[in-house]
């Protein structure tokens, strides 16, 4: 198969540290990362990995110390407000934590009315907008009816995620940055979110860097695994070669760690 | 027969709303964990896996009500208490409990030492401070914690340390039995091994008699406990021993739970999750009849009528289904062959 596949996002030796002198933190040092149109890149790693370092450089929420970030092509440039927001409209995130993701003070209506907005359906009669937002909401397990009127904190962590996905839905985005979004999902509706998710990559192309720590969802859901130990890229490769034949050390007590169903989980090793 | 640490017979609890509606979360519950042995309860969110966990202890405190049922830990019963009298006496001595955001139960203002304190001199009197740093300090070594770890706020631990302190705290007064909600959620695999290998030790050292454990992990939940208990909508749907539970299971919702594991091991990207359409009913008004007939695949008009109760199946398992146990495995046997 000859046929190119576009270069959405690229990473060019990005490294950040944090603080100076003896208080020096290289959080992610020095990685190159190529993500093309359609694909799904996991990047596994521990907590303390510089995973959600990394997440945050490539959204544009904090500056990178070194290195360049290269958007289809042409080197991405934040430098304003403005310039953010339009960036924004092309990479949206999913982030760990449900409970802080929301606005305390909003309804959820707001949320999903927000995205819509953001889309361009400011001046869409109120029936489309009710219609959209039930699409959503479905497209998710979830019931408008009971959500409506309702604020964030009155939902469990499971809906939160999910309604997050909902808005997902809604903004369309070119890339999605899944910051360990399963994590708070019980395993039922994980299956349901999952495979939501791919169907959405499907329908508008969409590509999607998993973070995780999970390395059995890592392995289902990726083609591309990038295994991070303290900031860097110790292993990268296909999901089947990562996974099934690991060669870094690391890769391999990772994958230890992990309870397994068909074989004996080893305690004694930690 | 070994010794019954903890039988719970027919236990309901419901919350009351700021509406004043009545949200029944769980419904006529009967559990008995044996001296030795470990229970997980699996389930959705949302399904009263954490409600049965507070329900547990005999505390109860608004929206939170209890209505009926016993709780006995260890031939005491302690449901229908007073409050008070159970804070002191039952909590912490009988039956200890780790909630489902354990660590960030820690105040950040005040070291882990003072946490420790303030639990032994609640039902101790006439402790000097320096006997209870001893003994938490021996404490602390037996469970493998770096005792400097006591004069340290918890801002300076990391969230697996945090956690695993929690657990120490809680086990303090040597209770019987030991209540995780989903101890290992939101922490890494090595943390979540490290903590898993502690209560193990727990249990192995005498710390703990019984331990509930409850999680939607069910790699997690197969390699931990003894028997495995599935919930849905406040009710139990199925028991049974683990292997049991995951390679062979009865109801179509626990078999439903069971083909969404994910665990790196290969064929696994062959293998097509499978999710269970729709959400987990009302319980404001429950459903009169099966409550998991809405999500059927194989429902039938009888199961929407009548309430159905817990069936036995050879060897302490229970489900909690219309059709017979050989009708179902005949229909998920169909089904492999289709795929």
């Amino acid at each position: 198969m000859t046929l190119e596949k576009k270069l959405y996002l690229s990473a060019k030796g990005v490294s950040k540290v944090f603080g100076f002198g003896n208080q020096k933190t290289v959080a992610v040092d020095n990685v190159d990362l190529d993500l093309y149109e359609g694909e799904v890149v996991s990047i596994v790693g521990e907590s303390g990995s510089g995973k959600t370092t990394l997440s945050k450089i490539l959204l544009g929420l904090i500056n990178q110390t070194e290195g360049d970030i290269y958007f289809q092509g042409v080197k991405r440039d934040i430098s304003s407000h403005a310039k953010k927001r339009e960036y924004w409209k092309n990479i949206q995130a999913i982030f760990q934590d449900p409970f802080s993701s929301y606005n305390t003070f909003n309804k959820i209506d707001t949320v999903l009315l927000d995205c819509i907005n953001m889309r361009g359906g400011k001046y869409f009669p109120r029936e489309k907008k009710i219609e959209l937002m039930k699409e959503a909401c479905s497209f998710v397990n979830l019931k408008f009816e009971e959500l409506t009127n309702k604020y964030p904190f009155e939902l469990s962590g499971g809906q939160m995620q999910r309604l997050m996905i909902a808005r997902i839905f809604l903004l369309k985005p070119k890339i999605l940055l899944a910051d360990e979004p399963t994590s708070m999902i019980d395993a039922c509706s994980r299956a349901t979110i999952l495979d939501e998710l791919m169907h959405l990559r499907k329908e508008i192309g969409m590509t999607i860097i998993f973070i995780t720590h999970d390395i059995g969802l890592a392995y289902y859901v990726s083609d591309k695994v990038c295994i991070m130990e303290k900031g860097r890229f110790v292993e990268t490769g296909t999901a089947d070669s990562v996974i099934l034949t690991p060669h870094h050390a690391y890769t391999k007590r990772l994958i230890n760690d992990v309870p397994k169903i068909h074989e004996e989980w080893d305690l004694t090793t930690v | 027969m070994a010794n019954v640490m903890l039988e719970v017979n027919e236990l309901s609890t419901k919350y009351i709303t700021r509406f004043q509606e009545d949200v029944y979360a769980v419904d006529k519950v009967s559990i008995k964990v044996e001296e030795g042995k470990s229970l997980g309860i699996a389930g959705e969110s949302g399904c009263g896996k954490s409600t049965l966990a507070l329900s547990l202890m005999g505390y109860y405190f608004p929206p939170l009500h209890y209505m009926g049922g016993d709780i006995i830990i260890n031939g005491n019963k302690i449901s229908g208490l007073d409050p008070d009298h159970v804070r002191k006496t039952v909590l912490g001595k009988e039956i200890a409990y780790i909630p489902q955001a354990a660590m960030n139960a820690l105040n950040p203002t005040r070291k882990i030492i003072h946490f420790i304190e303030d639990v032994i001199l609640e039902h101790e009197m006439y402790v000097t401070k320096k006997d209870i740093y001893e003994r938490a300090k021996k404490l602390f070594e037996t469970l493998g914690l770096p005792p400097e770890v006591l004069q340290k706020y918890p801002v300076e631990l990391s969230g697996g340390m945090k956690q695993r302190t929690v657990i120490a705290i809680s086990v303090l007064l040597l209770p019987k039995v030991l209540i995780a909600d989903e101890p290992s959620s939101a922490l890494d695999v090595t943390s979540q091994k490290m903590v898993i290998k502690m209560m193990k030790h727990l249990m192995d050292a005498g710390f703990i008699s019984s331990m509930i454990f409850i999680t939607h992990e069910l790699p997690l939940l197969y390699n931990v406990v003894d028997d495995i208990m599935v919930m849905y909508a406040g009710q139990i749907v199925e028991k049974g021993s683990s292997h049991e539970m995951v390679f062979d299971p009865i109801h179509p919702y626990s078999k439903g739970l069971m083909g969404s594991i994910i665990v790196p091991e290969e064929g696994l990207r062959d293998v097509k999750l499978t999710a269970i359409p729709g959400v987990p009913p009302n319980l404001k008004k429950p459903p009169s009849g099966c409550r998991f007939a809405e999500r059927c695949k194989y429902v039938r008009p009888e199961c929407r009528v009548t309430s159905v109760p817990l069936r036995e199946a050879g060897d302490g398992r229970v489900y909690r289904c219309i059709i017979p146990e050989t009708e179902l495995r005949e229909n998920y046997a169909r089904e492999e062959q289709k795929k």
